[in-house]
This record gives C-alpha cells, structure tokens and sequence, in this order.
C-alpha cells in the first residue's frame, strides 16, 4: 500500500505543489485534497478578470475535477478540514471525514482581514476572496448603485474597476495619502489615480472608516470625521492574514504564520506547509511567484528528492487592471546610502523610477511603460552591476544593447 | 509703387571682408531674400563664400534697433529723432564751448559706407574743428596706410586682384585668406589648379586652413616678420637679385635699409633661428622669392596688429622695391583688408591722422585746400586721438562726449574692460546702431538707430581699389535713418552750413569732386593719386547704375575717363620726387614678452563663419554649425603643462583681463602660443571677450594696436556641471557660470557649466527656462546623486525647450534634439527619444503584451508557436516564458495556441 499525502487547501499552492511532486513522482502516493470551496482549483489570480466580466468561471479553472479523477486524487471539495490529529496522523473534516496520512501538507493560504468596525458583519459587507465573493458582488450590481471599497491596495484596485465594469459607482477609500503603497512611490501612486479617476473610479484618502452603517443592509460608510458616503456594497480589501488557525490548533509552531524551514517543513516533520499560510525566516507571502517556487521544493522533497532549498526571492508586482500598466519590484522606496533614477512623463503616462545600491538595482518602479519590468527584474535577480550602462539603464534594454 | 519691383534683383555689394563681392539680392514676397553672387561684378564673378550666401539669414529684424532712445534713470526709452538729436547736439554745443573741440569725438567703423564717413569726417574736421574721428579700421590696416604712406608718399595698393591670378609665387604673410578672404583664396586656388607650377608660400605661425594649398608653410615665431623680410632683402642683395636701374631710378633709401637689415638679418641661418623655422625652408622661400620676377606677397592682419605692424609693411615692401616686383601685372605688394570699406574710409581720410581725399592734416597746403573747398568755419590743425589713446583721454575726461557708429569697441578694442570703465565714466556716449543689444549699447545714454546692409544706399571700396554701389533692396526699418543722414541733420542742429545734400549721391559728387579739386602738379595744387574725378557730377540715376569701378578714375582733358588697374607702372610714385622709399626697419620684438607669470602668446582672429561681433552673422543658424564656442587653440604638449583638457573649459588671463574658453586642439598652433577667435560678445557668451585680454599695446606709427600678441596664462576652470538648452525663447542665463548662446533654426542654443550645486533640478530647469503651471508637458529624467538631469517642455507636442546636464561632457549631440524643432508635432517615437536624447530605433513588433510578468507580446508568442511547432501551454511557456509565473495569460495563450494552429492547418 501507498503512503498517503493529504492537502488541506484546494488552492493555487497546495495543488502546484501536487503537480509538482507528480512531475517527479507520480505514483508515491495515495492523496487527498480538501478545499473549502466547491469547486476544482482556479486560478485565485484572475478573480478580478471575472469580477470586471473579462473571464469565465471556464477560464480561471486550472484544475478541473476530471484532473483530479485522471490522476487518481481524492477531491473533497466543499469539505474544509476542522482537526487534525497529529499524533494519529488523521484530518477531520467538516463533514466529519476522517482520513490518515503519513505525510500532511498545508496549503490553507489567508483569510482577507475584516477591519472590527461597527457594522462590518452587516449584510453587503465582504472580502474579496473566492468565486463566491464575485457573485456576490455581480449580484450586488445587478441590484445596486453605491459601492465602496475599503482598501487602496492591489486587490482593492482591481475589486473596484471590476465594480466599475459592472455599472456600480465606486469609491475607494484609503487609509493612507497614496494608494498601493506597498507597491509604489506617491508619485507612481498619483500617476495611478490620475489614470484611474480617469476611467470613472472616486477616491477618498487618508480616511479612516468608523463605522459601517445600515439598518439591515448596509447603506453608508462613516468616517472618522463624521462625514458618510452612501453604500449599497462595502468590499473590505485592506489586507489578509494567513489562515493558520488549524495548525495552531494542532499544536504546530507558529508565528505571524506556520514557520517552516527551508524545505518548507514545519516543526512537525510529516507535516508541510506552503503558500500565503507559511511563514519563513520571517516573512510571509501573498505573490504567486515566491509560492511557485515554494511548490517546487516542497514537491521535491515530498517526492523524497530532498536536494532543493527554497531561498527567497524578491518579487514583482503588476497591477490587473486593463489599461494601466504598472510594475513595481523590490526596495522601490531607498534610503540611506540608495540612489535613484526617476523618469517623468506625465503627459504619456509614463513614470519609471530604479532604486540603486552599490551600483546594482534594488528596486523599481514602473508606470506606464513597463516594457523593461522583467529585465530590471532579472538584473535585480541576477545583481548585475550596471555601473557602464547606469546612463541609458533607465531608457530601457534595447537602447542599453544599442550603446553598448 | 509697382508690385512687381518687389521681387526683382538688386545688385549690390557683400558687406563683409574687404574683397567686395558683389551680391543679387532678391526679396522674396514673403519676407526673406534671395542671395546670389553678382556674376558680373569683377571681385567674385558670381561666386560667394559661406558668410556671403548666408546673408539672407542676417537680415531679419529680431533684435534691430528701430526707434531712437535716451537713457534715464529708469533705462533706455523711446524718443523722437528729434528729442534725440536736439539733446546730443545741445551736449555737444555745451561740451564744445567748455572744453573745446577736442573734447569731443566720433568713432566709426570700416562697415561705415564712403558717404556716411565723408560727412563724418568732415564734420569732425571741417565744422567741430577736431580730428578727434577714429575707426575700427585703426584696429585693421592702419599699419598697412602707414606703410604705403612711408613707401609710397600716399595710402596705395598697387595691385588688383587679378594679379594674384597672374602671379608665379604668391606668398600669404599672416592671411588665413581660406578663412577670412574665401573669394580671393578661390581665386589663387583655381590659378594653381590651372598652373601647378605657380607657388603658394604662407607665413604664419598658425597652420591655418590656408596652408593645405601652400606649397611651402613658415609657422614663423609670433612678431618675426621683419626678422624674415630684412632677411629677405639682405639674401636679395647679396645674391645680386636686385633691380640696379628700378632702384636708381625710382627708389630712396636702399643703402639705409640694407644697413639695417644686415646688422641682425645678414645671417639666413640666425634669421631662421629667430623666426624658429627650419632653416631649409626659410632659404627655399628665399630662393623661390629671388628667383620669381611675379611675386605678389599679400599681407593681413598678422603683419598689420603688431606694435611693429608698420614695419613689418615696410619690410615687405622693401623687398618688392629691391628686385623692382611692382607696377607690372601679377607683381606688388598686396595689403588685403579685413573689412567692406576701410578703403573708402580711407579715401575719404575717416581716420584721426588724416584729412580727406588723401590730404594730410600736418600740411597747411592740404587744410587750405580742403577747408575753402568745403568753405567750412575752420579745419582741424593737428592729429585726433587713435583709438586706443581716444579712450584713454574718455577715460581721463579730457574727451567728455563720443558717439559710436556701427562699431562695437566694448569688444573690438584691445584692453576692452577699459573701453567699458572709460565709457562709464563719459558724459555723453551716442551709439549709432542697427542691434537694440551690444556690449558698447549697455553704456550708450542715446540710441540711434541706423540702416543695415539692404537697407542702406551708397558706395564702397575694396581692398583692390574698385568702388562699389551698395545698393537698398529693402525698406527702413522702423525709424532707423541712413547714418550719413543722421550726421547731417545732427550738423544743421549745430548750426553748421554744407550739410544740405538732397540724396546720397550728392555726398558722393562732393566726395569726388574734392578728389579732383585741385588735383594736379601746376603751383597751389597738390597732386594726389587718389582720384576718381570722373565720377563727379553723376545724376541720381548714373550713380544708381554705377558699375564698379577702380580709382583712380580720371576725366581726361579729352572727356575720355582713365582708369587704372595697377599703380606705379610708369615708376612713379606718390612722394613730391616720385620716388618710392625704402625704409629702415629695425627687428623689434613684441612689446610684452612671454614671462612665469603669463607664459604662452595669445593671438587672434577670425573663424571662417563668423564676422566681427556677430551681430549679423550670429543670426544665421546655417553659420553657426561651423564652430559654435569660442575656444583657445593650444598645442597638446601645452595643454598638458597648465593642466586644460581638450574639450574642457579653461580660463585664459592676462594682466589685463580673462576670459573662460573650451581648450581644443586644432593642431594648427606651435608651442608657446595660443590662438582665441574675436567673434564672442557679452550678448553671445558669459565670458569670451577676447579683446578685454588684448595688451593696449600700439604701433609707435599707425598706431594699430598688437592684437598678435599677448602674454597669457591658461588655467583650468573647474566646474561641477556641463549642460545644454535648446529653447523657442530667449533666456537670461545671468545666474549661470558659463554659457554660449549659438542661433539655431527656429531656437537658440545655450551651451552651460556651472561651478554651483544645483539642489532641486526640477525647480532649477523650470525657473530656468520660465516653465511654470503644473499642466505644462514637461519630461524629465533625474539621476540625482551621479548629477545628471534632463528635461523637455513642449506644447502641443512640439518641443519648446529642453535641457540636459551632466557632471561630465557625456551629453548627447545636440543634432537630433535640434532637428526635432523642424517639426510641428512630435510622433511618438520621437517623444520616446526625447529624454535619452537620441532616436529610439522602433524594435521588432511584439505586439500587445499577452504575458506581463515576462513582458512577452502577442507577436513574440505566435512567432513561437509558428517556428517551433509549439501545442501546449507548458511548451509555449518553456520557449518564450510567457504565462511562467502568474498563470494569468494562460486562457489568452490557449487561444492563441489555437488560432495560430488553426491559421496553419488551413
């Protein structure tokens, strides 16, 4: 008999990290999946593509359940797991399936941050998360005008012109003076509001939401300073938080998130984890690339291919929203002993701005022409020293090719 | 008026150097002018030089100025001519009848046309009773006048230009003739190309453009020349190559001069020592010279601007004495002047040691005849002052009023901060000009404005003796008046009579009639050679069809008119015994000798494409691709000893002032010497007045100050930035360390360096261009820390302005940004290369980006699927990248996959 391999979290991690241990070992285990959702794994990714009606449900599947079936996977999807037994080495799961494993992965990614404001259990009121949450906002727009969203972060962004494309009036409100602020500097964030404003999206900044107001149904959002904006559907997206109550539960190490090592392990060593729900050497994650490769060496060392070592990478950041190009990558802010290359063109749209240290790039940021994102990005990866091409660097690569 | 005048050619003269070209210019219905060579003027034949063919691009009315104005204690402002004429005049009167005539003066300029300067010199001269009227032409050939007075008893060149075509040996002594005579030097080239044997020797201590053609090149040490020719002249007779019979026969003063000669020069080899040539050359040009019966040796202004510049003339002059070289065609001695119409200043006696019509002051006879022919109040009895020492006694207030025309001495003058410093202090400074902003206008307390070339009527004479027409093909502009008009009615406010001409060309048949008055050798007449007598009595309209003409032009008692092409074939000359003078000429040395302090010897001059102080030429953007920056040309070994790098800006100073110029080395100049062009004025660069750098050194004769020669000292100028602007609009760069202003075509532009730290760039370049408005299109990039910053301004997608600067020179030529100005609206792709300064190649299409994590475009990924046989997603992805990390272009890459197989399936 085979040793079996259970996956909690029917995701973008947990099932990458499957294809990549069936690329390496197809029939060393026998494994199950649960997901709390029910469906197959889509890619989490493009829900802002199916929010603005770019995509289908048919689209975004990246597994569907037949793959499941072709590859001899166990699929419990709708089932989330409650429990897990870690000295029977059994999960539970809501529906109370039991099942054994001699190796656990957990792959339970976040949960989007509700802020504890009054109100924020009304009905109107949700994340932006999962296939649900898009019909839900779908259906809001079918019926309503008014939406709000809270948060002015990449997810936010591309929440709200979805809502856009779908006829609502929508106002983003954000706590802070500048919008994707872990993403760009003010005057990218500037350039991106301009573009956004533009397209017909209203914003509020340096606001501090109080309340969430509704008799039944939400119908305003209050501020700090007493002011109120009409709301039909409030979209919380100020942030997510990893979801690792059930590891927690289970007695595993945790910090801000499941801790693994460099083999994505936990403190358990039957037990794996990857993905927005692991934490490791201090970081956490919410970019898909760091996860890829996370996949990759947990699948190795799941295949009993124990040689790779997940190092962490920076990595970029694009902005899904039709029409405004963006690329942000790495320390795009500086500091102390940093120094900058900065490129307006406002009229074009363009704004593009390369933090350096020592000579080699350490961050950049990219508006309107991101052409060059990816060769910034491996020049960052591969800490090329661009000392003799520092004066076309920013022109991009073809003129640097040219020059040279 | 007919319509159909407006677009017919007017024939008329090139007002540049002192060839003379004739000039078709044909206004346009549109406002400009149509430029050609006047193929039957006899100085050019229908060719033009650069300058020349440029002139429809200087005669724009940017810049000119069109209205009189006073100063007052707010500034300049707009009079009438009247205001301003009543008040120079009551100053003068007021001056005059306090300190005398001679405390007041006049200077002009060799640009003044024969009519303008007849009325002022006889104003001066006959009327205020001073000879206080000097002109820029002492700055020019006044050495050259002086020589001819010495050797020939009267101011004249012998020979005409056809000689250098007839000539066997033509010898260029301190001529760039490439460079500032171009149509003479075409001429001597083309003679060459067709008689290969006929030789080119240049003297000078530059390798000038002119030395490609010579056959032989003297790179002689600054001030040698006497050195050379008594040398010359001691070979000469040594060798027993002389004309016995000529020199006895038409000549004085051999045995003198060849004393003199011999006590330094006897020697070929001590001379080739002292000049610093190599000694086979020097005896290779001896030789030729001896062996040559048609030697013409045309000289300029190295030989003329040196405090030995009349000597040097002599010197000359002494060898073509010696062997007879003079009075038959293709021989003589060649004095060819630097600007339109020194001649005709000349001729008119425009200059404070002369009087008019080749008369002399010191002569009672000659101020007899003169006054009573004007039947003025008085004459003036003694000599005015000379330029130099004219702002001297500005400057010590003993002259209390001057009025400046059509010159620009605050940068033309040797030691020009004293120019500044003496004007500043005068009562009364009156410039006549046709540019609202010059370097002398700042001082000026009344502006008058006078006609440019196109506009102005009258004649002029070049350096072969042939009177031109200059002739209006364009309208006054504004209020601007003929300066011959000016004086005119300035006179009659003085209260002076003979002022009442009713058109230039009575001022020309006065000017020609005095020429001839009493022009002969019968008892009370004083025989001239300087006669152009048939040109008297012409009407209005016979001197509008003047042809041109070579003086002297003689009416013969038979009504026949003579004239004639070369002087003294009959070996007479203009001394009272017809004898020509051989002068002695001692070697004398420069006077401010190279010391610790200031180590290597400044020399100046012209650049090809530029003339005088720019205002003209400084307007045609076509004559500003030539060499843009004023710049010092040093040898390398010497730009390695004061630490200057070529390409880099370096101070030059002497005891009398510095200037900032980029070092380059031409490769032209010896060691020990430096050369720096004279064009750059306050008003076309921060810091390139070469003349404020010039030792106020003069000629002990002419008076011609030594612009030759002046001890400097190169030091590198540190700045912390270089930069450049391109700009539609004007700027005042007064808060930038160093700049140069170069006329493009529809924009000005600036080359910078600034010794401060820019702190804000942003606010530094929008400040410094007037960009204000957070809506203005404006483009910048910014690499703070290593110093470099560039940005562009532009309306309605066309450029207005840009700026680049970098702590180094790295910047991009200025080429494609300056073509860009051309355009009405920038393409996209242009508006890419803006900031890098350079066109951005278009790249290979990849089409609409499908993958942006790798950037991957739509073309990329089917040309993938084409050539690779690609099917799936996974293959597609591990040839181009695309849909590698984020997965979300996967559902576009199946489609493309799709449709690309389908496209080939059928």
């Amino acid at each position: 008999m085979k040793p079996a391999l259970v996956v909690v979290g029917n995701g973008m991690a947990g099932m990458r990290t499957v294809e990549e241990l069936l690329k390496l070992a197809p029939d060393m285990y026998d494994i199950t999946v649960f997901g709390a959702e029910p469906h197959g794994n889509y890619n989490r990714i493009l829900l802002s593509p199916l929010l603005a009606g770019e995509k289908s449900i048919a689209d975004i599947m990246l597994h569907t359940r037949e793959w499941y079936a072709e590859h001899g996977i166990t699929l419990h999807a709708g089932d989330p797991v409650e429990h897990i037994d870690r000295r029977r080495r059994v999960v539970r799961s809501a529906a109370g399936l039991e099942v054994r494993y001699d190796r656990l992965l957990l792959a339970t990614g976040s949960k989007p941050f509700i802020i504890p404001v009054p109100g924020h259990q009304l009905p109107g009121v949700i994340a932006f998360r999962d296939i649900q949450d898009v019909e839900t906002m779908l259906e809001a727009a079918r019926s309503h005008r008014h939406a709000v969203v809270i948060g002015g972060g990449l997810l936010g962004l591309e929440a709200a012109n979805g809502l856009l494309r779908q006829g609502m009036q929508v106002t983003v409100v954000h706590v802070t003076d500048c919008l994707m602020n872990q993403q760009l500097d003010k005057p990218a964030a500037q350039l991106l509001q301009k573009a956004l404003e533009h397209k017909g999206l209203r914003f509020l900044l340096n606001a501090q939401t109080a309340e969430i107001v509704g008799p039944d149904r939400v119908t305003a959002v209050r501020f700090k300073d007493g002011s109120e904006i009409p709301a039909d559907l409030v979209v919380m997206t100020a942030g997510v938080r990893p979801n690792m109550a059930l590891a927690q539960q289970s007695g595993l190490h945790c910090e801000r998130a499941i801790v693994v090592d460099d083999t994505l392990q936990t403190y358990d060593p039957r037990v794996y984890a990857v993905g927005e729900c692991v934490q490791h050497r201090s970081a956490t994650f919410g970019l898909v690339a760091p996860i890829w490769d996370q996949a990759r060496v947990c699948g190795a060392h799941l295949a009993g291919a124990g040689h790779r070592r997940y190092v962490q990478q920076t990595s970029p950041t694009r902005l899904k929203v039709t029409g405004v190009d963006l690329y942000s990558v790495g320390d795009f802010i500086g500091g102390e002993g940093s120094e900058d290359l900065v490129l307006r063109d406002p009229r074009r749209g363009v704004y593009k701005r390369l933090v350096l240290k020592d000579n080699r790039i350490a961050g950049a940021v990219l508006y309107g022409d991101v052409q060059d994102g990816p060769w910034y990005f491996g020049l960052i990866q591969n800490r090329t020293d661009i000392g003799a091409i520092r004066n076309h660097l920013l022109f991009g690569e073809a003129l640097c090719a040219q020059a040279a | 008026m007919n319509l159909s005048q407006a677009h017919l050619s007017v024939r008329t003269t090139c007002p540049y150097c002192g060839v003379g070209c004739g000039v078709k210019a044909t206004p346009k219905g549109d406002g400009t002018v149509e430029i050609a060579g006047d193929a039957g003027h006899a100085a050019n034949s229908g060719k033009l030089c650069v300058k020349g063919s440029a002139l429809g691009e200087t005669v724009g009315l940017d810049g000119r100025l069109l209205y009189p104005q006073l100063r007052g204690a707010d500034g300049l402002r707009r009079v009438s001519w009247d205001a301003a004429l009543d008040q120079v005049a009551g100053d003068w009167q007021a001056i005059i009848a306090e300190h005398g005539p001679d405390a007041v003066a006049l200077y002009v300029s060799g640009q003044l046309l024969t009519e303008d300067y007849y009325i002022a010199n006889k104003l001066m001269k006959g009327y205020v009773g001073s000879a206080n009227i000097d002109t820029n032409s002492r700055l020019c050939m006044s050495s050259a006048v002086a020589g001819h007075k010495r050797a020939f008893g009267e101011d004249l060149v012998p020979v005409c230009y056809e000689d250098l075509e007839l000539a066997d040996m033509v010898v260029l002594v301190g001529s760039n003739t490439a460079w500032c005579h171009p149509i003479l030097f075409q001429r001597i080239a083309r003679a060459k190309e067709a008689r290969p044997e006929m030789k080119l020797v240049v003297i000078d201590p530059r390798r000038t453009a002119t030395c490609e053609l010579a056959d032989l090149h003297l790179p002689v040490k600054p001030g040698t020349d006497v050195w050379l020719f008594n040398g010359l002249l001691s070979y000469l007779a040594r060798i027993g190559a002389v004309a016995p019979d000529f020199i006895a026969a038409h000549t004085r003063g051999l045995e003198s001069a060849l004393a003199t000669a011999n006590v330094e020069c006897a020697d070929p080899l001590e001379v080739a020592k002292i000049c610093r040539v190599d000694p086979a050359a020097l005896m290779e040009f001896y030789e030729a010279f001896a062996a040559t019966a048609k030697v013409i040796t045309a000289f300029s202004q190295g030989v003329n601007q040196s405090s030995a510049g009349t000597d040097k003339a002599n010197s000359i002059i002494n060898c073509h004495l010696i062997g007879g070289r003079i009075g038959q065609p293709g021989m003589g001695p060649f004095s060819i002047t630097g600007q339109p119409n020194a001649m005709g200043g000349r001729e008119v006696g425009g200059l404070a040691n002369m009087l008019a019509a080749h008369m002399d002051l010191e002569q009672p006879a000659h101020r007899e005849l003169v006054q009573t022919f004007w039947d003025s109040p008085r004459i003036a009895d003694h000599g005015g002052h000379k330029a130099v020492d004219l702002f001297k006694a500005i400057e010590a207030g003993t002259v209390k009023a001057v009025w400046i025309i059509a010159t620009n001495p605050v940068v033309s003058m040797p030691d020009a901060d004293q120019i500044k410093r003496a004007l500043a202090k005068c009562q009364l400074v009156v410039v006549s000009d046709i540019v609202q902003n010059t370097d002398t206008n700042d001082f000026a307390h009344v502006l008058l404005p006078a006609l440019g070339w196109g506009e102005k009527d009258g004649t002029v004479t070049n350096s072969e003796r042939r009177i031109s027409r200059q002739r209006a093909f364009l309208p006054a502009p504004g209020e601007a008046r003929a300066d011959w008009q000016i004086l005119c009615q300035f006179a009659q406010r003085m209260g002076y009579e003979g002022f009442d001409f009713d058109g230039v060309h009575a001022v020309f048949d006065e000017h020609a009639r005095l020429s001839a008055h009493q022009n002969g050798n019968a008892p009370g007449e004083v025989a001239r050679v300087f006669n152009i007598g048939a040109l008297a009595a012409l009407s209005r309209n016979e001197y509008d069809a003047l042809e041109p003409v070579q003086w002297p032009a003689v009416r013969l008692a038979d009504g026949r008119v003579e004239v004639s092409q070369r002087l003294f074939g009959d070996g007479r000359f203009a001394h009272a015994d017809g004898k020509a003078r051989f002068i002695a000429t001692t070697p004398r040395a420069p006077v401010n000798a190279v010391c610790e302090d200031f180590p290597l010897a400044l020399n100046t001059g012209r650049v090809r494409d530029q003339w005088h102080t720019m205002t003209r030429t400084g307007k045609s953007a076509k004559l500003a691709d030539h060499v843009a920056e004023s710049f010092v040309d040093m040898h390398p070994q010497d730009a390695l000893l004061h630490g200057v790098r070529e390409g880099e800006l370096a101070r030059v100073s002497t005891k009398w002032g510095a200037m900032v110029a980029r070092v380059q080395h031409g490769g032209g100049i010896a060691r020990g010497s430096v050369f720096i062009p004279i064009h750059w004025s306050g008003q076309s660069a921060s810091d390139a007045r070469v003349g404020a750098l010039v030792n106020p050194v003069v000629d002990p004769v002419s008076g011609e100050p030594e612009f030759k020669h002046t001890p400097v000292r190169v030091e590198q100028f540190r700045v912390s930035w270089h930069g450049f602007i391109l700009s539609r609009q004007e700027l005042g760069l007064d808060a930038v360390a160093h700049w140069t202003r170069i006329q493009g075509r529809d924009f000005a532009r600036y080359e910078l360096a600034g010794r401060n730290t820019i702190g804000d760039f942003g606010l530094w370049a929008r400040e410094l261009l007037g960009v204000d408005g957070e809506d203005a299109d404006w483009l910048e990039y910014e690499d703070r820390s290593a110093g470099v910053y560039r940005a562009v301004h532009l309306s309605e997608d066309r450029i207005d302005q840009c700026v680049f600067v970098s702590p180094r020179q790295d910047m991009p030529s200025r080429a494609w940004l300056a073509s860009l100005f051309g355009k009405e609206r920038l393409s996209e792709i242009d508006r890419v290369g803006l900031l890098v300064g350079q066109p951005v190649e278009k790249g290979a299409d990849a089409g609409p980006t499908v993958c942006s994590c790798f950037g991957v475009g739509r073309n990329t990924i089917c040309e993938a699927i084409r050539s690779q046989d690609l099917s799936s997603v996974a293959q597609v992805t591990a040839c181009v990248k695309a849909g590698g990390n984020c997965g979300s272009c996967v559902p576009e890459i199946k489609k493309l996959l799709v449709e690309t197989l389908a496209e080939a399936a059928s």
